[in-house]
């Protein structure tokens, strides 16, 4: 009786037990001045880019610089800081690296208008393809000894056809 | 015209391949520094040694400086250790230490046995002035012009090869810039 008491609170212990290894990964805890102030914070860690890994945002990233970064964001955030001025700061010390929406600029024109380039290149290319069609549709009407000529081909061949099944079927 | 044609598609893949070819060879770590071409930042940190000093820019500039941002707990940092000891030696940089984001008694450990090739260190414990400076990792070392100008920064260990490669043309572009009295 007292087993089945126990049995229950053992298993969520251990089980609270793993929950707790789980959740043990390194988050900070930071106390924001106001709602808006926490959500801005969690866009811009995920906006900006870890400089010391390949691809993980600040949000992410266990990386020590991560960690220095995101305290960071969160100090300039409590000064009041906008959200340019702060990505500013970043810029300027680690480089468009660390944006992951590049700004436009002429290093990356290519990156943003690229693409509709491309479509635009796309759309031409399948027009010039539609119209050459229409063209050669047009040129299939045929003259009129073009004309006789079919008409010869085809009676010939219906005579060959009517001969070949006719002595098939003599055979039978 | 229509040759050119047939073979167009040809043509893209050699050319796709050819750019992909290259990207296997890039460095994705070799960043350029954004504060390259840009003034050294300020900074008042305690030195090393010696925990009531202060140094600030003004100590740093003059010459040909090269600043090794190094800490205890980098590796890479014991590896390039042997070859600071022997740049010290060099009379065309000024070598400085920036200690980042160390701990004071263990790095002081560290300059007694393994030599100390700079002229000071700085004791940055917090990272505030590798923060202005980009720094993102240990070693790091920036190049800085006798106007205070940074020129150069590199992630990774020097040694005989990348001193030779990386930072000998460029020491040689300043002086020659130094003596026509730019």
């Amino acid at each position: 009786m007292i087993m089945r008491v126990l049995l229950p609170i053992l298993v969520i212990n251990i089980l609270g037990l793993f929950c707790s290894v789980v959740q043990a990964s390194p988050v900070e805890t930071f106390e924001f001045k106001d709602e808006i102030t926490k959500v801005r914070f969690q866009a811009l860690s995920k906006e900006l880019r870890c400089p010391k890994c390949q691809n993980q945002n600040l949000a992410d990233s266990n990386s020590p610089i991560s960690s220095d970064l995101r305290k960071e964001l969160y100090e300039l955030l409590q000064q009041g800081k906008a959200d340019s001025e702060v990505v500013d700061f970043m810029v300027a010390r680690y480089g468009e690296f660390v944006l992951y929406r590049p700004r436009v600029s002429s290093v990356t024109y290519i990156l943003w208008f690229g693409p509709a380039l491309l479509i635009f290149i796309g759309v031409i290319v399948v027009i010039v393809i539609l119209r050459k069609k229409t063209v050669t549709q047009e040129n299939m009407v045929l003259n009129s000894t073009q004309q006789e000529k079919l008409k010869k081909l085809l009676a010939d061949h219906a005579d060959s056809n009517s001969s070949s099944t006719s002595s098939t079927a003599n055979k039978e | 015209m229509n040759v050119v044609i047939r073979f167009l598609p040809l043509i893209l893949v050699i050319f796709l391949g050819g750019v992909l070819y290259r990207g296997l060879s890039l460095n994705p770590q070799d960043m350029p520094s954004a504060l390259v071409g840009k003034t050294m930042p300020e900074f008042t940190l305690s030195t090393l040694k010696e925990a009531e000093k202060t140094v600030t820019k003004a100590d740093l500039l003059g010459n040909i400086v090269l600043l090794n941002v190094w800490a205890t707990w980098c590796p890479t940092c014991k590896y390039e250790h042997p070859y600071l000891v022997e740049l010290a030696k060099n009379p065309k940089v000024t070598l400085y230490g920036l200690n980042y984001k160390d701990d004071r008694l263990a790095a002081q450990q560290w300059l007694t046995q393994y030599k100390d090739p700079y002229q000071f260190s700085i004791f940055d414990e917090y990272g505030t002035l590798g923060l202005d400076l980009g720094v993102f990792g240990a070693p790091e070392t920036f190049v800085i012009d006798h106007h205070g100008v940074i020129r150069k920064r590199f992630a990774g260990a020097i040694d005989t090869r990348t001193w030779r490669k990386e930072f000998e043309p460029l020491i040689k572009q300043i002086m020659s810039e130094q003596q026509q009295g730019k």
